[in-house]
């Protein structure tokens, strides 16, 4: 299965605010491990190694906004 | 040319002369949302005493955009369109990051509506129109340079002190309406709390004149070349005015911040260096998101801002106070006129206190990713943002604002126990469609009256004291495209109840009269099963 790269988010305002509010009081030490953890739960709940590494492809290749 | 604000002339109120000192109706306030309820109330037949302690319209264009919500409520008001003919329309608008456009939206993808997803307009021309709309009735009052400096508060009344520039008098009202703003001297005179949330960070808000034809949408930069690091918003205005609003941080001086050495230099540098403009007015904010625990307190209720304060991202305050207005007019007009009982006001807070808190949310939510006030939040805002560029999933997280919708009132204790059918609900306001009317094109809100009304799609009716029949067949309301039965989802024969406010109430799958009349009566916050010409009887 291909990396889904349309929206699926049924509350994004509210996904983004569980996420911000997560690292509330983390240093940033901490709030790497945190998005660590985040990372290792999600790939382990989709179970498909094709779809993460497509997901570290796409990540790493957009980078700052004005890639081509 | 700069807009010239209109003097309101002073007379001297007849309490200092020992005349009428109770009213039933005393607005407090004079601005968008304070005329709006009182030529709401004047126009239910309702008399309204108006204070406001300034002479004049607002200062500055603030309030700028006017929802589609907004725009029915004025045109019910007869004023609808007066705002279309002189405000900018717009449904779309783009947002850029760093040097790129990110993408473009549309807020209102689909036709057949008199009005809009917004006009914009400044707030000074919607006052001078509601005042002289006030005037036209001969029912409201209208007190300029009469300062509220003392309340007090009684079971079935208030009384308030008010200055003059001829001294001071003493009045009594059955309803003190405090619609005088985030800063309501109702409010502290009566030492309420108003909490919430302030943001670290301050706004530049420029009015500039140019000539320079930009495009009507709403654009917003997060982080563009021209403003490093911050944000920045560009709108149109009606007579060449513009709206931009210049993220400064916490650390700007707001009073340095306001020079026009300061503020030039920056706009020029947004607007590229060829576009010739001047400012009209210049303000630094800081924004607070907060309300009062309850609306209602007594026969004091706090309405607008008074009553809820949020940051301007996505223009929920004009609307929201004027909405509140919408809400609060009709149920105070049936309690003074013995329609209902006083606990209908209750119900304000019942639906406009949620209205506010979802308000607040999309506010503050959308000033938190605007404004990101930790190295995380930062680094997830910036992520969304790169990603959206490329990646359609991400545009949905981008947040500029979540600009003004009507709240829906499903949980609202005055919805009927109807029928209920996909397509809406009740406590959702009426949506307008294309009609035909004799023949001739016009629109299905013109149509609705300002007391209860059913909508009937087909079918025979027979009349309901208090309820204005509104046929919509090709012998009525012709609806012609099919699009007025389907925004209602309403089966052949369906009846939508729509109560003075225009919002439904009610669904029946068939006209049935007496469940009409017992949803009305519902509506209208009366007990059930005690009519008050029995429990009038029985007092005989």
């Amino acid at each position: 299965m291909p990396l889904d790269l349309a929206p699926r988010l049924d509350d994004p305002d509210g996904l983004f605010a569980a996420l911000v509010a997560a690292h509330e009081g983390l240093d940033p030490p901490a709030s790497r491990r945190l998005d660590a953890q985040l990372v290792l739960l999600l790939a382990n709940h989709i179970g498909d190694t094709e779809v993460v590494l497509d997901a570290i492809r796409v990540a790493r290749s957009t980078d700052g906004g004005d890639a081509p | 040319m700069p807009h010239v604000p209109p003097r309101y002339e002073y007379r001297r109120p007849p309490e200092l002369d020992g005349g009428p000192g109770h009213h039933p109706m005393v607005v407090v306030g004079g601005g968008l949302v304070g005329l709006t309820l009182a030529l709401d109330l004047a126009r239910r037949g309702v008399g309204v005493v108006l204070l406001d302690d300034d002479d004049s319209v607002s200062t500055g264009s603030r309030a700028i955009c006017f929802a589609k919500r907004t725009l029915e409520i004025l045109g019910r008001l007869g004023l609808g369109e007066r705002a279309l003919a002189k405000g900018v329309t717009w449904n779309t608008g783009r947002v850029f990051f760093r040097e790129r456009e990110l993408f473009g939206f549309d807020l209102l993808p689909e036709r057949g509506h008199e009005y809009p997803a917004f006009v914009n307009l400044q707030q000074y021309y919607v006052e001078e129109w509601l005042v002289e709309a006030c005037r036209a009735t001969g029912r409201v009052d209208l007190r300029w340079r009469n300062a509220v400096v003392a309340v007090e508060r009684h079971p079935d009344f208030a009384a308030v002190e008010v200055d003059t520039p001829d001294g001071r008098y003493r009045l009594t009202t059955d309803w003190l309406l405090a619609c005088d703003g985030a800063r309501s001297t109702v409010r502290k005179l009566m030492d309420l709390p108003f909490t919430g949330r302030v943001f670290r960070d301050r706004f530049l808000i420029a009015d500039v004149v140019m000539a320079a034809e930009f495009s009507t949408e709403r654009w917003f930069w997060f982080d563009p070349p021209f403003h490093r690091d911050q944000s920045a918003l560009l709108h149109k205005q009606p007579d060449g005015v513009w709206r931009i609003d210049l993220q400064l941080g916490w650390d700007a001086d707001p009073e340095e911040e306001k020079r026009p050495e300061r503020v030039i230099p920056r706009v020029q540098a947004m607007l590229g260096p060829d576009v010739a403009f001047e400012l009209e007015w210049v303000s630094v904010y800081t924004f607070r998101c907060r309300r009062l625990e309850r609306f209602v307190h007594g026969r004091v209720v706090f309405v607008g801002d008074s009553a809820h304060q949020v940051s301007p991202f996505g223009a929920r305050g004009g609307n929201g106070g004027v909405q509140d207005a919408e809400n609060l007019g009709w149920k105070i007009a049936a309690v003074v006129q013995g329609q209902a009982p006083e606990s209908l006001v209750d119900t304000y807070d019942d639906e406009r206190i949620p209205a506010a808190d979802e308000n607040v949310l999309h506010s503050t939510r959308a000033t938190d990713f605007i404004t990101p006030k930790t190295e995380a939040a930062r680094a997830y805002r910036d992520a969304v943002l790169t990603l959206a560029g490329r990646h359609e999933f991400a545009r949905p997280l981008v947040n500029s604002g979540r600009l003004s919708q009507p709240y829906v009132a499903t949980a609202s204790p005055l919805n009927a126990s109807g029928d209920i059918w996909p397509g809406i609900v009740p406590g959702a306001p009426a949506v307008d469609a294309p009609v035909l009317w004799n023949g001739r094109p016009d629109w299905l809100l013109r149509h609705i009256g300002s007391g209860f009304t059913l909508l009937v799609f087909g079918g025979d009716t027979i009349p309901v004291p208090g309820v204005e029949i509104v046929r919509i067949a090709p012998d009525a309301l012709h609806d012609a495209e099919g699009l007025a039965a389907r925004r209602y989802g309403a089966p052949p024969g369906g009846c939508v109840l729509l109560r003075p406010d225009g919002h439904v109430t009610a669904l029946f799958r068939r006209f049935d009269a007496e469940r009409v009349r017992a949803a009305m009566a519902h509506a209208l916050g009366q007990p059930a099963h005690t009519p008050v010409t029995r429990a009038s009887a029985r007092v005989a």
